[in-house]
């Protein structure tokens, strides 16, 4: 307490050089602090983006059924869990697509009811497949936007047919474009149909009733995780405990990749923030070096009246802490300040920039630590003076 | 503060300081300077010693080992029953801390600290509590009379007041020994007589006083003068 006393003292008693001294450590501070939850703020925003676009789905995937395939009754039966909201089987296959003197590749998809829920697909006209259509395996179609302008050549063509594979399909229901929809992310440029599920089985020979893959929502009310609990566990006991016999998988993908990229540059911009922490630390180190020189004499002194190494030690160090962790907090009290101005000036775009406590205790335990590794070094110079050497110094 | 107020009886004195052949060497370039030379003294409890010679006698090399500054290459120093040379640097620390009081030509006070934190500071080494350090601290200076100026930093004080404050640092932490170099080297003739009053005042109540000098009135005044020349020691009788 009193060496803290003493400190402080001698800190303030120049205090010009001492926030000279201490503005690398600000510097450094407001760095780490400021870029940390920066980047922390933007990706929250991105990761809610990504979370809206339907991320609370589930793709499943069987390899090996066991002699006990799924079918469209097994997914309507596990809809009725409380866990589970929608589930929709799902299957791709590739056919020739035709519509007047056009013909070009077409996506179909086989899909059931809730498809396009679970997708979070929106729709222009029209409506979507329903359950009717699989029970009565109709032959008609939804397509996308742009399947209507490139093989039809306009999007208001609900009631028209279109030749798939050689059969004549209805076009009931045309989808918007979503640029910002998952599955639009990658298949933007591709010209896609939807059809009922068991309708594709009688048109194609690779797919059957045995449904291999399919979505599955959370309820409105539970979350991914326990979504995830429960249809692994009816997997489980349908599947005689083998884990390898299915995948269950969220679709959090692009959130991965997304915190991945974040981690990787939260580590990046710390890293420089935390060079100019250790410069800043370099500072305090020549500055206490300079003092302890300045001070041999009161060295001298304190030694000839009975102080020990150690007191002097801890005397010349606790400076050095001192001295950072002044930086530290005027660091921190600014970064808030200017995060709390950059919140303001980007209140438009939605995005929330808030003080990271985590950074903050890191920057708070970097700084106590620069404190100590450079205030080491002159604390021990100045514990280690010869008392008659330090009394007649410079007199 | 009792212990320091005890009139020792005059004929029980013990031996406070017992030097026996002290050396000490110093080497400047390729010549060995001896500064020390086989120096033997003995300080009795309660003594007023003045030790006097010209610079460069060794007198500062004989006040260095005596105030437990440095440590004598050769010989036997046992300062109140302590036999000192092979003691550590810490422990040197702490019995410069609780056995000596010094006193220095050039006052050598912290200027960032007021007289009385000045004061304080032996005491906060010896680790003393709070309030028995505010009251030991009152009582020093009130000895040297210099209660109203607690709260003066250093250079707001005269020269003759800042050797008082010393004087009061010295004497806060009840030492054996108050040791005393060139007290008054820096002061005029009238300050220098009013430190000498203190420390005379300070001899009757029962201090150990060893002071050096290279001034004969000042030595004079002392119960005993020991002469230092070229590191040899000759007692003055008188």
């Amino acid at each position: 307490m009193q060496t803290l006393k003493m400190a402080l003292k001698s800190i303030g008693s120049n205090k010009l050089r001492a926030f000279l001294t201490m503005l690398g450590i600000i510097i450094g501070v407001m760095a780490l602090v400021i870029l940390v939850s920066l980047v922390n703020g933007a990706t929250g925003s991105v990761t809610d983006t990504i979370s809206s676009l339907g991320s609370n789905m589930l793709t499943v995937n069987v390899s090996d059924n066991k002699g006990a395939p799924v079918h469209l009754d097994d997914l309507r039966t596990w809809m009725e869990e409380d866990a589970i909201g929608n589930a929709a089987a799902y299957t791709k296959e590739s056919f020739t697509g035709k519509s007047g003197g056009n013909s070009d590749s077409v996506d179909v998809y086989g899909v059931t009811a809730y498809y396009d829920t679970i997708q979070d697909l929106s729709m222009m006209l029209g409506r979507f497949i329903k359950s009717t259509d699989i029970e009565n395996h109709t032959y008609v179609c939804v397509i996308n936007e742009t399947l209507a302008t490139e093989l039809i050549g306009y999007t208001d063509c609900v009631g028209k047919e279109i030749t798939i594979n050689g059969v004549k399909f209805t076009v009931v229901g045309v989808l918007e474009d979503n640029d910002t929809s998952l599955t639009s992310a990658f298949s933007s440029d591709s010209l896609v149909a939807y059809i009922p599920y068991t309708t594709l089985v009688r048109l194609s020979e690779t797919t059957t009733l045995e449904i291999t893959s399919f979505y599955v929502s959370a309820a409105e009310n539970g979350t991914t995780d326990q979504a995830e609990e429960r249809i692994t566990k009816i997997l489980m006991d349908r599947f005689e405990d083998d884990e390898d016999a299915f995948s269950v998988k969220s679709q959090n993908v692009l959130e991965d990749t997304m915190s991945t990229v974040t981690s990787a540059l939260t580590i990046l911009l710390g890293g420089i923030a935390a060079i100019s922490l250790i410069v800043g630390g370099i500072g305090i180190m020549n500055i206490m070096l300079v003092t302890v020189t300045e001070r041999t004499r009161e060295i001298g002194i304190r030694k000839a009246i009975g102080a020990n190494r150690r007191v002097i030690l801890q005397q010349f160090l606790l400076e050095a802490v001192v001295l950072c962790m002044m930086g530290c907090a005027i660091g921190i009290g600014l970064s808030w300040a200017i995060l709390r101005v950059i919140g303001v000036v980007v209140s438009s775009l939605s995005i929330t920039f808030k003080m990271n406590l985590n950074v903050v205790l890191v920057a708070v335990g970097f700084c106590f630590m620069i404190g100590i590794v450079f205030g080491l070094y002159p604390a021990n110079k100045a514990a280690k003076m010869k008392p008659i050497d330090a009394l007649h110094y410079g007199g | 503060m009792g212990k320091i107020d005890k009139k020792r009886e005059p004929d029980k004195k013990e031996t406070l300081i017992s030097l026996r052949d002290v050396c000490k060497n110093y080497q400047i370039g390729r010549e060995v300077i001896h500064a020390l030379d086989e120096a033997t003294l003995d300080v009795k409890e309660g003594e007023f010693v003045s030790i006097i010679g010209p610079s460069g006698s060794g007198k500062s090399t004989l006040m260095n080992i005596i105030g437990c500054l440095d440590i004598a290459d050769s010989g036997e120093y046992i300062l109140d029953g302590i036999p000192i040379e092979d003691y550590t640097e810490g422990e040197l620390a702490k019995i410069r801390n609780q056995k000596i009081g010094f006193v220095f030509q050039s006052f050598n006070l912290i200027s960032k600290l007021t007289a009385e934190e000045n004061v304080e500071l032996p005491l906060i080494y010896q680790k003393v509590k709070r309030a028995e350090r505010t009251r030991r601290v009152e009582e020093a200076l009130k000895r040297v009379k210099l209660e109203k100026r607690a709260s003066h930093y250093p250079t707001e004080l005269s020269g003759g007041q800042q050797q008082r404050v010393a004087i009061a640092r010295a004497i806060a932490t009840n030492p054996s020994l108050i040791l005393a170099d060139e007290p008054t080297g820096n002061l005029d003739s009238v300050t220098s007589k009013e430190i000498m009053d203190i420390f005379h005042e300070l001899h009757r109540t029962g201090h150990t006083i060893v002071l050096i000098t290279h001034d004969n009135d000042v030595a004079q005044q002392a119960e005993r003068s020991i002469h230092i020349l070229d590191g040899k020691i000759t007692e003055v009788r008188r």
